[in-house]
């Protein structure tokens, strides 16, 4: 089934009198339970791609399918994990990632119950009743995600959840990302700058150019899973690497 | 040198107490010493130590008046305190409101309460209720204008991903808006917390039976300024009991908040 089906997204923005226009026709498809990574140039759209898909902005003109029908609220089929982690300062570590769960009405305790037993996936046990400001930036990151994961949708948005990390920190982070993936087999729709980061991730691989943007190739990574660090200097990367950086002109 | 680690050791911890403590004790002996070299009248400025005297002997009077005059206090400031919660959930609905009631919030402080409580007396007689009225006024504003803007300052990338969520408009001021102004709000109730006292004591002077105000008066006219002078100790002393009250509940109430200032 299509979870995310995206034709000729176009969106304009008027700053200041100024016409900027931002999404220049895209589309985009994510099959359930596949790893989709939107690659593309710093300010070329990507969250506004996202905002539109969250119901946030609408667009200009084009079609926007989410589980396979236009007019399924956005709330119901994606769970969104904006670039700045947006943990609530206010509440504990289990408190923050019982959110989404709770927005629908959930049941505190039981909500609370499965969250506990998901610590260790995420590598926070013992840390359930710390607040965000306790935490390191890494950990911060891994909170949000469980925020998002566990709010059951079928598709996560991640909106370069890995851009804040350092270099070591990122590729253990990548691992366990894909670990979590597979726990849960949601559909993953994730916005990178880094060449390496998408086709390590992936399933597809979309390249945007600048702004105004559009796709300017999708490539289908069928590198075979599980995959570990020595995939990064397999020849088959290397070449689905050179085709990725030609596309971006680096 | 073992004197000055002593001495300078409190202020490190972050409790500035020595050094207000030593000004104060300074302030008092050149007053008192004012007092005695200049020979100056007791009706005119009474001396620290006669006014201690009094204070001591009074304590019991003192004591009876200043419990109604913190009933009215905390009363007051506990009703503008849910006015502004109220209000501020109104004036969140949508910018027009704000717009439309915050300019009328300004006006509302630049009317002289002093000219305006002679008439809570006219209306609501010689009880309680007028003072917890010009406590409110006097009160309300520093809280309203501090969460409101607190409510404004909230994230709003926080706000637009609780409502992907699902999250409706009253549970995000909830869960987002209402906490994160909660700093700001504390700031300004600590404020109005000591406008408290005063404000109730200026609803006394206007005219009541009980109360730290009516003390005032009556020693005033009767020129017994080291009673007055004793009041105003009892005054200072119970703003600072509110004061640390709500210093207090600040520390109960964002504990996060304590937390991340500490870091």
């Amino acid at each position: 089934m299509t979870e995310i089906f995206l034709e000729d997204v176009a969106k304009t923005f008027l700053i200041n009198g100024a016409i900027l226009p931002v999404l220049a026709g895209l589309t985009v498809q994510v099959e359930a339970g596949e790893f989709v990574s939107l690659i593309g140039p710093s300010g070329c759209g990507k969250s506004t791609l996202f905002n539109i898909i969250c119901g946030l902005t609408a667009p200009d003109r084009g079609r926007v399918m989410l589980g396979g029908r236009d007019d399924v609220p956005a709330r119901e089929v994606v769970s969104y994990m904006p670039q700045k982690d947006l943990l609530l300062p206010w509440r504990t570590v289990l408190d923050n990632v019982i959110l989404a769960r709770r927005a629908v009405g959930r049941e505190k305790s039981a909500v609370q119950k499965e969250a506990r037993e998901l610590m260790p996936l995420f590598g926070l046990t013992g840390f359930e009743n710390s607040y965000p400001a306790e935490l390191s930036g890494g950990m911060r990151q891994r909170v949000a995600l469980m925020r998002t994961v566990l709010a059951h949708r079928r598709v996560l948005l991640l909106d370069e959840p890995l851009g804040a990390l350092d270099a070591i920190t990122r590729t253990r982070m990548q691992q366990w990302l894909l670990e979590v993936w597979n726990n849960f087999k949601q559909a993953v729709f994730f916005v990178t700058h880094d060449i390496d980061e998408a086709i390590f991730l992936s399933d597809q691989v979309y390249v945007l150019t600048p702004r105004p943007a559009k796709v300017c190739l999708h490539l289908t990574i069928s590198l075979p899973r599980p995959r570990c660090a020595a995939l990064l200097t397999d020849p088959a990367f290397l070449a689905l690497k050179k085709k990725i950086m030609l596309a971006l002109q680096v | 040198m073992p004197r000055l680690d002593w001495f300078s050791g409190p202020v490190n911890k972050g409790g500035r107490i020595w050094p207000a403590l030593l000004c104060l004790l300074a302030f008092f002996l050149a007053w008192e010493a004012g007092v005695r070299l200049l020979a100056i009248k007791p009706y005119l400025l009474p001396a620290p130590s006669q006014v201690f005297g009094t204070l001591v002997e009074m304590l019991p009077l003192l004591a009876r008046h200043s419990q109604s005059t913190l009933l009215e206090a905390v009363t007051g400031l506990a009703a503008a305190v849910v006015t502004t919660l109220v209000l501020a959930a109104v004036m969140d609905l949508h910018p027009w409101i704000r717009q439309g009631i915050y300019p009328l919030l300004v006006v509302s402080q630049t009317v002289p309460i002093i000219s305006i409580a002679p008439l809570f007396i006219i209306w609501f007689g010689y009880g309680i209720l007028p003072k917890v009225v010009v406590v409110a006024l006097v009160c309300f504003f520093p809280v309203v204008v501090s969460l409101v803007e607190g409510m404004q300052s909230a994230d709003s990338d926080m706000v637009n991903l609780l409502r992907v969520m699902g999250y409706s408009r009253w549970q995000i001021i909830r869960l987002v808006r209402f906490p994160a102004a909660l700093p700001a709000f504390f700031a300004g109730l600590k404020i109005a917390g000591t406008y408290s006292v005063m404000g109730a004591v200026i609803g006394e002077w206007l005219g009541a039976v009980n109360g730290l105000g009516v003390f005032m008066t009556r020693a005033t006219h009767a020129y017994q300024l080291d009673r007055v002078f004793a009041a105003i100790f009892i005054i200072i002393l119970v703003s600072l009991l509110i004061y640390a009250l709500i210093e207090l509940l600040a520390h109960l109430a964002m504990p996060w908040y304590y937390n991340e200032k500490e870091k």
